[in-house]
């Protein structure tokens, strides 16, 4: 096997709310989990480095403010990160640090080489939008002029991720959570990036709806070899869907390993509590 | 194949405040095509062996050197992540007694994903697929059934195919044959010497001694955390 270079690497992501002070800046900062109390700021990611591989699935469980959700905006610039780097093997060959570029080259990124499915569709669709022309968006963005290339394309990502054609001209805003969902899949995969961060993409939909999103979610990464960041409170998806496992508290990486491992035989605290919940 | 040396592993439980040692100072060696039973009572630590093997355990000190035919010599106790996921895909099996699915996942489906992961064509997978389950004896009528509805016995058939299928060098077996019958064992028992016969090297766990005789070429008996005796 020949040595395995990362699709995608994050060196040392940092993103904090507010300017910081001398009590909480200092290396062995005193603080009340990720919140400094002298000075207020909130550190939602500190340090944090992944790899992701090709082809892979790699999970991020925590608790609610444990930074998972920060570090999904960051790596799609939904958030500017306040420090750290990030590489890309599709952009540059992984030389240059993404956080680091242009306006423009951030947008090429975030529309050519990624694709986001957000908890919340809203985040993700234009609800009174059609379903075809949300899908149509992300590829004009990706650069994409061809209209019949377009439609055909949104027509077969619809049918991929089964919503029926005959309702691609109708808005999300018409469309069930878990249908919401599925067109939030097809427009981040419209521009056939190599990365899709899905984050909480399950929670809030009914057991059978959850079960379809997660079989589809299984379905492309198998069919399209795609790289996945999936973000989730939940451990029962993620021993569903991932290879590899970060768990984060407070804003920092605690443990990481292959997700049998974590569920099995979790080293941290933390980790054993999670786990324990596990109904 | 499989070289163990003074293997330890202990599981810290930090709301007890209280360290368990399930395995303290195991050495083995495995050769290449040779099937080695492990039996012991409940507790012994059989199946924190298999499942240090397979990387779902991280042991606390020790070595296990594994033979690969693609990373060569490697030590399984600090193998990355990858390399774990790497052997799990192309070299080595696990049999456990449980079968976890996704969810609509059909038990023709399973066994040909098992195929296709490994980069095979989807007829080939398909074929090989249909030819396992059909050496399980698992009915035609569940092929294209969800495996939540199987039986105990037919759930862990589909177990075995699923990791037999893709005819790994390393095979391990956590007590595969515990809720089977004496047909469904036979076919199990048949199976594996078919595996052995081409060469998979295979280390298992059973409670049924009977089925072990004369299928083991090497047996290690386990008591409390320790191998007490050996057998050739």
């Amino acid at each position: 096997m020949h040595v395995e270079q990362p699709i995608l690497q994050i060196k040392n992501l940092s993103k904090q709310y507010g300017a910081g002070c001398s009590n909480c800046l200092q290396p062995n900062a005193r603080l009340e989990k990720n919140f400094c109390p002298v000075c207020k700021t909130v550190f939602a990611c500190k340090d944090v480095s992944i790899d992701l591989y090709r082809g892979e699935i790699l999970g991020i469980v925590g608790e609610s403010g444990s930074g998972k959700s920060t570090l999904m905006k960051s790596l799609y610039f939904d958030e500017e990160v306040t420090s750290g780097e990030g590489y890309l093997e599709d952009f540059h060959n992984g030389s240059l640090n993404i956080f680091t570029q242009s306006g423009q080259q951030k947008r090429y990124i975030r529309n050519a080489l990624l694709g986001m499915v957000y908890q919340n569709p809203m985040l993700g669709l234009k609800m009174s939008f059609s379903s075809i022309s949300n899908i149509a968006e992300k590829q004009i963005a990706a650069g994409s002029r061809h209209v019949g290339n377009m439609v055909n394309r949104s027509n077969e990502l619809l049918n991929q991720v089964n919503i029926p054609l005959k309702r691609s001209k109708e808005p999300p805003k018409n469309f069930s959570g878990g249908m919401q969902q599925r067109v939030q899949i097809a427009k981040a995969l419209s521009s056939n990036p190599p990365i899709l961060l899905l984050d909480e993409v399950t929670t809030g939909l009914d057991l059978s709806v959850q079960a379809s999103v997660l079989d589809l979610i299984k379905t492309i990464q198998r069919e399209l070899q795609i790289s996945m960041i999936v973000v989730s409170h939940d451990l029962a998806v993620i021993r569903m869907l991932a290879d590899r496992t970060i768990v984060m508290l407070n804003g920092q990486i605690i443990e990481q390993g292959l997700t049998d491992q974590i569920l099995e035989d979790p080293q941290h605290a933390y980790t054993q509590q999670l786990v324990y919940s596990l109904l | 194949m499989i070289q163990i040396e003074n293997l330890q592993k202990e599981f810290t439980i930090h709301h007890l405040n209280k360290t368990l040692h399930a395995v303290r100072d195991i050495s083995f060696t495995v050769e290449k095509g040779s099937f080695l039973g492990i039996v012991g009572k409940s507790g012994s630590g059989k199946s924190t062996i298999l499942k240090s093997i397979y990387g779902t355990y991280i042991p606390k000190s020790g070595a296990i050197y594994y033979d690969s035919e693609t990373l060569g010599k490697i030590n399984l106790v600090t193998a990355s992540p990858r390399e774990i996921l790497h052997l799990r895909k192309y070299e080595i099996g696990y049999v456990s007694q449980f079968l976890s699915v996704m969810p609509r996942t059909t038990a023709l489906e399973l066994v040909e994903q098992a195929l296709l992961e490994t980069g095979v064509s989807y007829e080939k997978a398909h074929e090989e697929a249909i030819d396992t389950l059909k050496h399980f004896d698992l009915d035609e009528s569940l092929w294209n059934n969800y495996p939540n509805y199987f039986s105990g016995g037919e759930k862990l058939r589909l177990n075995i195919a699923r990791a037999v299928v893709k005819k790994p060098r390393l095979l391990l077996l956590d007590e595969p044959t515990a809720s089977l019958d004496n047909a469904s064992k036979l076919k199990v028992r048949e199976s594996i010497e078919k595996l052995k016969h081409q060469g998979t090297t295979l280390i298992g766990i059973f409670h049924d001694l009977e089925f072990m005789d004369g299928l083991c070429d090497e047996v290690f008996t386990m008591r409390k955390a320790v191998v007490n005796a050996y057998e050739a």
